[in-house]
């Protein structure tokens, strides 16, 4: 259990340091801490990143939190959460020092110019592997020591339609119609899930 | 002490109160920080915001800690960091051991399969916003395109992409500087 818990602060202080542009960028992190120790699945990861969604703090906290509750326990919530913000604070008391001299660094603006699109690539590749995962019955899979992904089909049919369909109907909603699309996203989880009961789209 | 007490207690609040990250934190944070405690004028919260953004790790936790920090020191940055996550280490632990036990039911199973369709639709917009404010020329686009293929086809660290795109972006801008 001890090496677990080692392991979790070591992961979450990584995540911490290199997840750059608030909590959806700690998602590919996740995506990769679940590959590599198997423990959670990506559709664990889903239900936890909608239950961080759904609930009060930021959403990197309380998936921070949530992994570490399913890992170990309280112990794993408060360690995985505490190596995550430890970095920020180690980086932000440095920062408040030269606070003028940060903003005005050439360097760093620079560094952000790559940094910018990378984080957005980076949370694009873990959309797609959840697009897949959801909606279609292709699978991303790691092989192990080798460095290129495989893809796999399970049994079932190509597309989730009915699944297909309630994202088409909620991408409309989320972004394109006026009344709804300023909506808190609860409002969309709730519809959702409501919608997964009535259809019974987990198919059990 | 009593003043660390009070960052860690209004932090925990604004935690407490907070739907949905950072972003929907800014006019509680403004209320709170700057108007009834005055910890900190607007345009202080503006720039803690702004670096709290392009710095890494969680945007409300960056600017938690400097607030923090420039109220008390190293000691009021660690004390509002705590209070802003303590809210939701007590929710979701609670939440998570309760989920668990319900996870066998059929209509718990049910509500969290249509969830994960509307997950997938609030990661993409939250791509689609993020892609507006980094992809801002071709080689920015580039440079998204490479780590969107890299993410999908290779078995790599994301930690790998962020020292690449760092370096890629100081050479890109230097180069740029030489040529004019």
């Amino acid at each position: 259990m001890m090496a677990t818990y080692l392991r979790l602060c070591w992961e979450f202080f990584k995540t911490g340091l290199f997840a750059i542009g608030g909590g959806m960028a700690t998602l590919p992190f996740l995506t990769n801490i679940g590959e590599t120790t198997g423990w959670y699945t990506q559709t664990e990861l889903m239900n936890m990143l909608a239950v961080s969604e759904s609930t009060p703090g930021p959403i990197g906290i309380n998936m921070a939190t949530y992994v570490g509750f399913t890992v170990g326990g309280v112990p794993g919530a408060i360690l995985a959460t505490l190596s995550e913000v430890a970095p920020s604070i180690i980086i932000i008391l440095i920062i408040a020092v030269m606070l003028k001299k940060f903003r005005d660094s050439k360097y760093v603006n620079n560094a952000f110019y790559g940094l910018r699109p990378a984080s957005t690539g980076l949370i694009g590749a873990a959309c797609v592997s959840v697009i897949l995962e959801v909606l279609t019955c292709i699978r991303v899979a790691s092989a192990d020591g080798s460095l290129l992904n495989s893809f796999e089909m399970t049994g079932g049919s190509l597309l989730n339609l009915r699944g297909l369909i309630l994202a088409a109907v909620l991408l409309v909603l989320t972004n394109w119609v006026k009344p709804t699309k300023n909506l808190h996203p609860i409002v969309f989880i709730g519809l959702s899930a409501v919608v997964g009961v009535v259809f019974g789209f987990a198919g059990v | 002490m009593k003043k660390l007490l009070e960052l860690f207690w209004t932090f925990a609040k604004m935690g407490a109160m907070t739907f949905g990250g950072g972003y929907a934190m800014l006019p509680i944070l403004q209320r709170e920080v700057v108007e009834n405690k005055h910890w900190a004028t607007e345009e202080e919260l503006t720039d803690y915001f702004a670096i709290g953004q392009c710095t890494p790790g969680i945007i409300a936790v960056n600017t938690a800690t400097f607030i923090g920090q420039k109220y008390m020191g190293v000691a009021g940055g660690i004390a509002a960091t705590l209070g802003v996550v303590f809210p939701s280490l007590v929710i979701i632990s609670i939440l998570a051991g309760l989920i668990t036990n319900f996870a066998h039911l059929t209509w718990v199973q049910n509500a969290f399969a249509g969830i994960q369709v509307c997950v997938c639709v609030l990661i993409f917009n939250a791509v689609r916003k993020l892609w507006k404010k980094s992809v801002v020329d071709k080689r920015t686009c580039v440079i998204f395109l490479l780590v969107l293929a890299g993410g999908i086809f290779l078995d790599l660290s994301p930690v790998w992409y962020v020292i690449a795109a760092a370096v890629a972006g100081i050479v890109l801008k230097n180069l740029e500087v030489k040529a004019v």
